[in-house]
């Protein structure tokens, strides 16, 4: 992990030098594993994969899952030598059983579930996708299909003993269209290596996220990531234009088209996004990629309470417009676990909540003078009360690293207990309050922060460890309270293993009726990423 | 003490963050549309400026900066940093390339005599350049006494201890002032410029003047044959075993 005690740039001279990108410069080429250990997701991370097991720092073990939700194995098969010979077949040298590797992949990256698989496979191409599910169904095997393991719902880890199928080295471009800004990609391609390919033919990736140097595109639609740039680019649900889906039993859907509109019949890519891995195994991915833009601007701004955050959201959206392109918040003891745990530098004055403005545009002036606008503006009415900008792009990523690793120092401050809801705006902080009165002396920190433009609040509370006592203070408090506001208990999260019997806090009985049946429909013996995201059939 | 005036040179770079690329008919590198942004060790140099000055051991800091019409946001950064007021000493954009450290040391030793300044602090190299010249030049012109690459720098009385990172470890030199320091990565941490302060140094004054109002000749001896890239690295090769390592050496005729 890079000390950051050095100045804060020169972990970006690091970072800016030729030898670290490793981009491919044609289609085809393989976007390679590599991640920046600025994030240090070396615990769980693929980097175990290599046959590093021994960066593993020597961490608490966590609790099976099994033993600490009250979840019962279905009665799925066993698998056998005759399997493991069958899937040597199918993927040769692939297929591994090496418990340390195991280790790494049977533990999410909060380190709060953990399976017990024996079987981890590495397919490199939908064809032995499409083989080892139909032997998997043949055979009633269930199948945890798993990306960057980077959710936060314990999803993308088995919750017994579920064949790992892991897109790591389905890591190709398959094709970019350098005047539409289309890309072709399979699933296990890592979100920032796709950003650099698209930035070197003047794209981006619609999407961002803090877990960008690990997650798979894959995952990402399956799990209809949101992200920083979402108040900007939009959804998945948009920015997808097609999909390559195995099914539980084998069968390959071919809807991996890159048209911008294609009417003909029901649009079944949207099925499979948000699905987290139970309907279908997403092994490529289409994707429209907005042009990069000329001109990055970074605001950090001090307010001096959650009236002004919100009175300077409605400033920014009337005097950067159309150039506004994120609006994140954080709240004080944000801050501080980032100052105390991460020892980033902060920036400006003490205040009780910051939030970053990010511009883009085409036009340096235009959106300079567009944001000089809005600063005055917020400076003058005491809106803001101390900011900075960041004035060259070292230090815009350092504003970025401040909002992009709160989780991270979060995980560093104890045990984490991790709500993600959707809020009307103006009740946003009102919970976070709410909560710090309940919980008292219980919890180490409550803290708020989250994508104020898209209304979602991503409620964080630490401990020293795990405690049920705590967890009953917490649920369904959060979700009744939620659900009182008509909000969604996981706006972009998703429900994996850890909030799967919560939807009908935010969905109707029908709908989840509906979603069983769609679920029966295309996955009959149930094989797909099992006890995750719909709640157990009554 | 708070007598000492101070000028600093900071000089408009492509930012460090961007991959450079060459024009296609190699006559340099591409910087249109590029962003650009103040060299990270002139950054430097302006943050131990202000430093000084918020000690109370420099009464004033003049930033300058010689380029095109564009050096004037590189200025204002160095003044919403702490810089008191500013000069830009303007150059044509086509003429632009052919300054140099030579004839930039030229003009900062004139503006150093013309601002009666007792401290100039320069980065010790900009990082599009990589010259490392332009500090030692303008001390050998005004023939000042320079503390090059520093990593700390301390007012004793009239003199100025400057300790140094050289090859071997550290060095410290004690220099009579007026005095020329280059700053070197470890002096600071140059501080994030504050909304305030950026919305004080748009009032603050950046006084513009040509280089031969200075008196001084921008011609340069030099000239750029041509810029290229680095040969492309080529790909390595991956074995499996000691004995496929000594046959793909012997193939490639090494052993």
């Amino acid at each position: 992990m890079v000390s950051h005690q050095v100045p804060r740039w020169s972990a970006w001279i690091f970072r800016a030098s030729p030898g670290w990108q490793r981009t491919a410069c044609a289609p085809g080429a393989s976007v390679g594993q590599q991640r920046w250990p600025r994030i240090p997701w070396q615990v769980s991370g693929p980097l175990a994969f290599r046959g590093c097991a021994s960066t593993a720092p020597r961490v608490p073990r966590v609790m099976p899952t099994s033993e600490r939700y009250p979840v019962q194995r279905l009665p799925f098969s066993v698998v056998s030598e005759e399997d493991l010979a069958a899937f040597e077949r199918i993927i040769p040298g692939r297929v591994i059983t090496d418990p340390e590797e195991l280790e790494v992949a049977n533990v999410d990256w909060l380190r709060t579930v953990r399976g017990c698989s024996k079987v981890l496979l590495r397919p490199r191409t939908t064809e032995e996708v499409s083989h080892i599910l139909r032997h998997c169904h043949q055979r009633n095997l269930a199948v945890n299909p798993q990306g960057g393991n980077t959710g936060m719902v314990g999803g993308s880890v088995p919750v017994f003993d579920e064949i790992i199928l892991s897109t790591a080295l389905m890591n190709q471009v398959i094709s970019f269209h350098d005047v539409s800004g289309i890309l072709v990609c399979q699933a296990g391609c890592v979100l920032e290596e796709l950003n650099h390919y698209v930035q070197e033919r003047g794209f981006i990736m619609p999407l961002d996220l803090g877990a960008k140097g690990s997650c798979h595109i894959g995952g990402n639609v399956a799990t209809n990531a949101g992200g920083l740039r979402f108040l900007r680019y939009g959804s998945l649900r948009g920015t997808v234009l097609g999909l390559e889906v195995v099914l539980a039993d084998g069968t390959v859907l071919d809807c991996l088209t890159s048209l911008r509109k294609d009417n003909t019949g029901y649009d079944l890519k949207q099925l499979f996004i948000g699905s987290e891995g139970t309907l279908g195994v997403i092994t490529a991915v289409s994707i429209s990629c907005p042009p990069r833009p000329k001109a990055v601007n970074v605001a950090f701004l001090g307010c001096p309470g959650f009236a002004e955050v919100l009175q300077a959201f409605s400033t920014c959206k009337g005097t950067l417009g159309e150039i506004l392109s994120a609006f994140e918040f954080m709240d004080a003891e944000c801050m501080q676990l980032v100052g105390q745990h991460l020892h980033l530098a902060r920036p400006v004055r003490e205040s009780p909540f910051y939030i970053l403005v990010e511009t883009s545009g085409s036009s340096a002036e235009h959106d300079a003078e567009k944001l000089d606008g809005f600063l005055e503006q917020a400076l003058g009415s005491g809106l803001v009360t101390d900011g900075t900008v960041g004035t060259d792009q070292s230090k815009a990523q350092s504003l970025w690293a401040l909002r992009e690793r709160i989780t991270e120092a979060l995980s560093h401050d104890g045990y984490v207990f991790k709500y993600d809801v959707s809020l009307p705006v103006e009740r946003f902080y009102d919970l976070v309050s709410d909560l710090r009165a309940r919980l008292g002396p219980r919890a180490k920190h409550v803290v708020g922060y989250g994508h104020l433009g898209d209304g979602n609040l991503h409620l964080n509370v630490t401990a020293e460890a795990f405690s049920t006592a705590l967890l009953g203070a917490l649920e369904p408090y959060v979700y009744t309270w939620t659900a009182a506001q008509r909000g969604s208990v996981s706006a972009e999260h998703g429900l994996g293993l850890r909030k799967k019997d919560v939807l009908g806090y935010s969905k109707p009985p029908t709908a989840v009726q509906l979603m069983w049946q769609l679920k029966a429909l295309l996955d009959p013996r149930g094989l797909l990423n099992p006890y995750k995201t719909l709640p157990a059939h009554a | 003490m708070a007598e000492l005036r101070a000028l600093v040179a900071v000089k408009r770079v492509i930012d460090f963050a961007v991959k450079i690329r060459v024009k296609p008919d190699k006559t340099g590198v591409v910087t249109d549309g590029v962003k650009h942004s103040m060299n990270p060790f002139c950054e430097i140099a302006v943050e131990e400026a202000v430093r000084l000055k918020e000690k109370k051991l420099v009464k004033e800091v003049i930033a300058v900066s010689c380029g095109p019409v564009q050096c004037q946001e590189t200025i204002r950064t160095a003044l919403a940093m702490g810089a008191d007021r500013g000069i830009h000493v303007e150059v044509p954009a086509a003429e632009a390339d052919r300054v140099g450290p030579l004839q930039v040391a030229r003009v900062l030793a004139k503006l150093a005599e013309r601002e009666k300044v007792d401290l100039v602090l320069l980065g010790k190299q900009a990082i599009d350049d990589d010259c490392n010249q332009t500090g030692q030049m303008t001390a050998g012109l005004l023939d000042w006494p320079q503390g090059t690459f520093a990593s700390q720098v301390t007012l004793e009385g009239a003199k100025l201890k400057v300790e140094r990172e050289i090859d071997g470890g550290l060095e410290t030199l004690r220099l009579k002032l007026p005095a020329v320091v280059t700053t070197d990565l470890r002096l600071n941490e140059p501080r994030y410029a504050t909304l305030p302060n950026i919305m004080k140094a748009k009032k603050k004054k950046i006084e513009v003047i040509k280089a031969s109002d200075l008196g001084v000749d921008l011609s340069s001896k030099l000239t750029v044959v041509s810029v290229e890239d680095p040969p492309q690295r080529t790909a390595g090769v991956k074995v499996e075993t000691t004995e496929d390592l000594v046959a793909k050496l012997k193939e490639v005729g090494r052993i």
